[in-house]
């Protein structure tokens, strides 16, 4: 008869036995934020459509200190979140060569970083002209 | 001068006696140069000859040293005890796989995956000895080199809580082969070996955590691998509909 017994061990809490665990289960977290401040603008395009009065009721409604203090929360959550997903980036792609070289994972995450400041600026710009 | 020692906690578990694994702490004489593995080799050969270990090269070529070294998934043999000291290091068997004796662990279901991966060239076109070797360019080759230099020491695994909650996950090193033998310029697979990529054991079960490129020695990124066939799998999952018969499956 085989003496094996092969013990399984159990994976309870095993998120918080690797510091590297718990940084990613924090960065996944973060993608809370970006659903919630979605859900935000849903209820602010449903006001839009509801008409002038619900629109102005929900714009005051941000006023709200709660709510702003949630915007900076949410802010600090989404840009964590954007460092992280171009962090690994280069792991989740094809090489890249350029001029017969491979391009390394820096510049794949500080190009994808640069773009994304970029965007988030250009599109403040935009919004900035129209409001005023 | 009294003989410096380091204290060494080892996981414990004898199938024949014990019911679940319990940890026992040995004092071992210390100088930095040891590595870890030899802490244990120590143990072995002075303290408690029943303690199980894998091990073989001492030099982080024959993957079998693997062990989880203060939580960490580490090659013992590259893993120094000077690093850990005066404090004491826990050692145990590699996370994630069933715990066969001591720091030894079974490594059953890595065998079938790596079998059902064809770790092997399935050639294109079958050549005959007088039409010569099969010929590459530096390019060909660096498409797969860095995936062929895994030593199938598991400590991807170990560092994968995917393949923990589900053991059938066919995992990081498995998937990085099975990569390495799709982009060979000289391989006819590709198509046998995606049926396994797009599988429910597949590449989706990893969520990108990343940690698996972390800890290899030997620089494979099988997290590259792995999240390149998600793009592949989905590829090959529309072009189906394009493709007329005899298409990706
Ligand atoms: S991919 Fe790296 S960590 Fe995983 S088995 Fe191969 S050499 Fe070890
Ligand atoms: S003993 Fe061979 S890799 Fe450590």
């Amino acid at each position: 008869m085989s003496k094996r017994r092969p013990y399984v061990r159990s994976m309870d809490g095993w998120w918080r036995k690797n510091p590297y665990f718990v940084e990613y289960m924090i960065h996944e977290g973060t993608a809370l934020f970006v659903a919630a401040y979605a859900g935000i603008l849903l209820t602010g395009l449903l006001r839009l459509a509801q008409g002038e009065a619900a629109w102005n009721a929900w714009l005051s409604a941000l006023q709200n200190p709660w709510y702003i203090c949630f915007h900076l929360l949410a802010l600090a959550a989404l840009t964590y979140h954007t460092y992280t997903w171009f962090k690994i980036m280069p792991r989740t792609m094809p090489p890249v060569i350029v001029g017969g070289q491979r391009l390394s994972a820096w510049a794949i995450t500080g190009s994808g970083l640069a773009v994304a400041t970029a965007a988030c600026f250009g599109l403040l710009a935009v919004v900035w002209g129209m409001a005023r | 001068m009294a003989e410096k020692t380091i204290e060494i906690e080892v996981l414990r578990y004898h199938p024949e006696k014990d019911r679940e694994p319990h940890r026992q702490v040995f004092e071992v004489p210390f100088t930095d140069d040891m590595s870890v593995l030899q802490g244990v080799q120590y143990i072995k050969d002075y303290l408690d000859g029943s303690l199980s270990f894998r091990w073989s090269c001492r030099m982080a070529i024959c993957g079998s040293c693997g062990m989880m070294i203060n939580g960490i998934p580490s090659l013992s043999c590259q893993t120094f005890l000077r690093d850990y000291y005066p404090a004491r290091v826990r050692v145990e068997a590699l996370s994630h796989f069933p715990i066969e004796r001591d720091l030894v662990i079974s490594m059953d279901g890595f065998i079938e995956k790596l079998e059902s991966i064809q770790p092997y060239i399935i050639p294109k076109e079958p050549r005959t000895l007088e039409q010569g070797e099969y010929l590459q360019t530096p390019e060909q080759l660096d498409a797969y080199e860095q995936f062929s230099s895994c030593i199938n020491c598991l400590l991807c695994y170990a560092a994968c809580p995917q393949f923990g909650l589900n053991p059938d996950f066919v995992g990081p090193a498995a998937i990085a082969l099975l990569h390495r033998y799709n982009v060979d310029s000289r391989d006819g697979a590709k198509a046998e070996r995606m049926e396994l990529v797009n599988s429910e054991e597949g590449v989706f079960n990893c969520t990108a955590v990343g940690y698996c490129s972390e800890v290899c020695p030997k620089h494979v990124d099988p997290a590259n691998a792995v999240n390149q066939n998600k793009t592949n799998s989905a590829a090959d999952y529309f072009l189906r509909f394009l493709a007329p018969k005899g298409g990706a499956k």
